[in-house]
């Protein structure tokens, strides 16, 4: 389900996103026009006011982003994992001899031809989630690749050697 | 003694206890306004030191300081958010033009005073002090509130008011009549107009040309640029402050980034200098005679913002204590009522008017803010929540109380 989120502008101070969870909390972060932001946590007696508003530095806001998205694709990952039998993850090496090192991803053509999904890519310790067909492979990237037994052999192979098993 | 080294050590040692001052006030969460003006009395004529060399300097500082006090107000805002803001709230605005303008024009008429003076005091007791009531917002850690989207439109709408109210103030105070102001105003809508549309269609174009890369060369030119315009403004009967202003709105991105933080510490200067130069003028004998019809003026145009407040706040769902929040947070006047006071005691109208901006202008800024804390005790929820919770089954106002 995608969440809405709601964007607020404050002239002259700058801009409000906030969204509320399923809980029923609201959570927003203001963003300050000189670069500045707080993370503001809104009162659950009176929802207008926020009990909390903390600042936070750009290395900080940065840190904190990391770890709910890192989080947040470990637990989509091993959700997938559990709601379908016969549905599969893996991790799948671009080896250097791959044809597709310095190529786009839609040049693969995995999905067509083999019905798997590349969700991720791993590079330098990274996660870059839902890659585009524009995203450009190295030679290193680990792909994560859900799909059937089949179609995760399939992707394997046309990253290996350019073609499907 | 010669007339420099007494001019140097006069604005010195003023400058100095403006700094104490300052610190001193901050201590007792005060904003430094009402101090400068107590400064300004107690160094003007018949106050306690009066100042001799430096009033000249003054005087040029604080024209200085009010050019600068609109550019920043202008840097701050930009030409799209004006105009959207405009769409969104434009009936809170008119609400809180009719709500406060009107007492202060009635009380004006009241006091016998002509239509001219009348129509000053409406425009003092109309415009909150934006820059104090987004200090309050910042130090009470309301900046994510939801009601304060309310409050800034509603400062916004009143300083984009400004840009047409001050060229018809300064043409009826210059005596133009009511035809001559109806002219000014005339040319200010259009010259508001032009430059919104410039600065969206141009704003881009306009803020390349001013390189942000030297710091320097970024100084000299925008304030030259300000205070150029200015002049021309004046020259040309729109008034100085609101040429600054627009200055400011058609600069936007980097430039106006930039700029905001160069300008700052000279805002700060000049505009210290400025309310010290309107307490200056002021004759602290001249006060007690006012203080009861200030504080009269003061308790009703204060409720009457809290109005506004609450309504403009209920009109986009805000729930009971957020109205109550941005109805106190609306009620110090500042830098504004005394630009405005400052321009009618230059054009010497009505005497009792600049002691009783005065008066005003301390009791509404010292005040405002310590009332805009209320809604934060507890008791002041519990009161609310009293007052809410036999009606709560029919209204839905607060839908998390499903979750106690």
């Amino acid at each position: 389900m995608r969440v809405r989120v709601e964007q607020t502008a404050l002239p002259g101070i700058g801009v409000r996103h906030d969204l509320v969870t399923s809980a029923g909390r609201t959570v927003g972060v203001v963003s300050h026009r000189n670069g500045r932001r707080d993370l503001v946590v809104y009162d659950v007696d009176d929802p207008d006011s926020c009990v909390a508003a903390i600042p936070l530095t750009d290395d900080e806001a940065e840190a904190l982003a990391d770890v709910l998205g890192a989080s947040l694709m470990l637990g989509q990952l091993s959700g997938l994992r559990e709601q379908a039998a016969g549905l599969y993850t893996e991790q799948v090496s671009i080896p250097a001899g791959s044809p597709y090192v310095g190529r786009q991803l839609g040049d693969t053509r995995t999905r067509t031809l083999t019905g798997a999904s590349i969700v991720a890519v791993l590079r330098d310790r990274q996660v870059i989630a839902s890659p585009g067909p524009s995203f450009v492979f190295q030679s290193g990237d680990v792909v994560v690749v859900v799909g059937t037994r089949a179609g995760i052999d399939g992707v394997t192979s046309i990253l290996a050697n350019g073609e499907p098993a | 003694m010669n007339h420099t080294t007494v001019l140097l050590t006069e604005l010195g040692a003023l400058l100095f206890a403006l700094g104490m001052l300052g610190r001193l006030g901050r201590r007792f969460g005060l904003s430094p306004i009402p101090l400068y003006l107590l400064a300004g009395l107690a160094f003007g004529h018949g106050g306690l030191i009066p100042l001799s060399a430096s009033e000249e300097f003054i005087e040029v500082g604080s024209e200085i300081g009010v050019i600068l006090l609109l550019v920043m107000l202008g840097l701050e805002y930009s030409a799209s958010e004006l105009v959207g803001n405009l769409r969104a709230a434009a009936p809170a605005g008119v609400l809180d033009a009719v709500l406060n303008a009107l007492p202060g024009a009635a009380f004006a008429l009241m006091l016998g005073w002509d239509w001219v003076a009348a129509l000053v005091l409406a425009g003092i007791t109309w415009v909150s002090s934006s820059g104090v009531i987004a200090k309050v917002l910042a130090d009470l850690g309301r900046l994510g509130n939801r009601e304060t989207p309310v409050i800034l439109s509603v400062l916004v709408i009143e300083d984009l008011a400004m840009a047409f109210y001050l060229p018809l103030i300064t043409a009826v105070l210059a005596g133009a009549g009511l035809l001559g102001g109806a002219k000014a105003l005339a040319v200010a809508v259009l010259t508001v107009l032009a430059v919104l549309v410039v600065a969206i269609r141009f704003g881009r174009q306009i803020s390349n040309f001013m390189s942000v890369k030297d710091p320097e060369a970024l100084l000299l030119s925008v304030l030259g640029l300000t205070l150029f315009v200015a002049g021309v403004a004046a020259g040309l009967q729109v008034s100085a402050a609101v040429g600054a202003f627009l200055v400011g709105i058609a600069l936007s991105g980097p430039v106006a980034h930039h700029a905001t933080e160069m300008l700052s510490p000279l805002r700060d200067l000049f505009s210290a200098i400025f309310f010290v130069f309107f307490g200056l003028a002021t004759d602290p004998r001249d006060m007690p005679p006012v203080l009861l019809p200030a504080l009269g003026l003061a308790v009703v145009t204060m409720a009457t913002k809290v109005l506004t407040g609450y309504f403009a706040a209920k009109r986009i769902g805000i729930a009971l204590p957020g109205r109550w929040r941005a109805g106190l947070g609306l009620m110090p006047r500042g830098e504004f009522s005394i630009v405005i006071a400052g321009l009618a005691l230059a054009a010497g109208v009505e005497p009792e008017l600049a002691p009783l901006a005065t008066a005003y202008v301390l009791i509404t800024v010292v005040t405002g803010p310590m009332l805009a804390r209320l809604p934060d005790y507890q008791w002041f929820k519990n009161y609310v929540r009293r007052r809410t919770a036999p009606k709560a089954a029919p209204h839905f106002e607060l839908p998390t109380s499903t979750g106690k």
